[in-house]
């Protein structure tokens, strides 16, 4: 791994492979996300009002 | 015997102000560096055991929800396979076979592993509690702490019994999946939980058999280092000798059927008959029985657990005992 500085002082200035390798977390977060919002949503949509509901 | 040896981890991996920059420095993880810090191929065998408990428990849990137990016991386990591995890079980076997992390899640091970890437990167990129930969010919650920090922060460093006691956490599963669907835990989750836990030994040592000598490198005191290998296979013989009548107990409590009892009778005298070998074996024999005893474990606990799982399913009730 390495830190690339830009000449002109603008910050840290991402290689290609940690530009690439950004890229594939993001997806990968951003479809967790929109997984997880498409399960709360069904599970509400199963449980109703007893979504409130949490038996021990 | 092979003797242990101090641990000697990689340059990346020790405490140093390069390192400490280090942290700072651009991730190059990717998504499938991030999968394989939850153990995929160990989270496969959890997720089955924990669907068959689920299953098989009596009532009725709505399909979605018995999903939303699975994924969280999923990604519970998988959490704290993390966490294992951030615990363990130092061992992992001496040690053949997982030189290459992201953290060894030098593709994740150290601080993501244990974000990931903590994060990931965090979520699964409050959305087992606020989704499923309490229960099972607490069996699952005690299941990371007891793999993560009793397995591998107390036991696997410092005891032969560390795969025997820590062999609990790869039990609970199917108790987790049970408690999901009923709410409580029942003798036939402590059966299942049983089972896992004195298959546990048989199947961990017949593999280290085979990587002593990694595990004496990285300093691990697993059985065939400190008590040598003949020591493991007689340990193995007598855990295999305990699992065929545990094996059986589904059957010989009533809650499993003719075609279990066949299946476990079977292929728990194959065990005993497997690891006997084992024992009778010369060195140049023995790892590959070791090896061939590694995979039929394997197959024998899907067995086990695949059998329930149908008889269950096509209620196939025939032969179950009565008290």
């Amino acid at each position: 791994m390495s830190i690339v500085v830009d000449k002109n002082d603008n910050g840290v200035v991402l290689t290609e492979a940690q530009k690439r390798a950004r890229r594939s977390r993001s997806i990968a977060i951003a479809l967790a996300l929109g997984a997880l919002v498409i399960l709360f949503y069904v599970i509400t949509l199963v449980k109703g009002p007893g979504v409130l509901h949490r038996p021990l | 015997m092979t003797q242990a040896s101090p641990l000697t981890a990689p340059d990346h991996l020790q405490h140093s102000a390069a390192n400490d920059d280090a942290r700072y420095e651009p991730s190059l993880a990717t998504g499938r560096d991030y999968i394989s810090l939850l153990k995929p191929r160990v989270m496969s065998l959890v997720i089955f055991t924990a669907l068959v408990g689920l299953v098989i428990a009596p009532g009725h849990i709505h399909p979605v929800l018995g999903f939303t137990a699975i994924l969280c016991i999923a990604v519970g386990a998988g959490a704290a396979g993390a966490l294992n591995m951030w615990y363990e890079a130092d061992i992992d980076a001496v040690m053949t076979r997982t030189a290459n997992r992201p953290l060894p390899a030098g593709r994740i640091g150290r601080d993501e592993a244990l974000a990931f970890g903590l994060i990931l437990s965090v979520f699964s167990v409050v959305t087992m509690g606020l989704m499923v129930n309490v229960l099972a969010a607490g069996l699952l919650a005690f299941t990371i702490f007891f793999y993560a920090v009793i397995y591998t922060m107390a036991l696997k460093r410092f005891t032969p019994q560390n795969i025997v006691i820590g062999g609990a956490a790869g039990a609970f599963p199917p108790m987790i999946g049970w408690a999901a669907a009923t709410g409580a835990i029942g003798l036939e989750a402590i059966l299942l939980f049983l089972i896992i836990f004195f298959w546990t030994p048989p199947h961990f040592w017949a593999l280290s058999l085979s990587r002593a000598d990694d595990y004496a490198r990285a300093g691990v005191p697993m059985l065939p280092v400190v008590a040598g290998a003949d020591e493991t296979k007689r340990q193995i013989l007598i855990y295999s000798a305990i699992l065929l009548p545990v094996g059986m107990s589904p059957w010989l409590f009533g809650f499993a059927g003719a075609l279990y009892a066949v299946f476990s009778i079977v292929t728990g005298l194959a065990m005993i008959v497997l690891s006997a070998q084992l024992l009778r074996a010369d060195d140049t024999g023995a790892n590959r029985i070791a090896k061939r005893l590694f995979g039929f474990s394997i197959l024998y606990l899907f067995a086990l657990f695949a059998v329930l799982l149908i008889e269950h399913s096509f209620g196939l009730t025939f032969g179950r005992l009565s008290w």
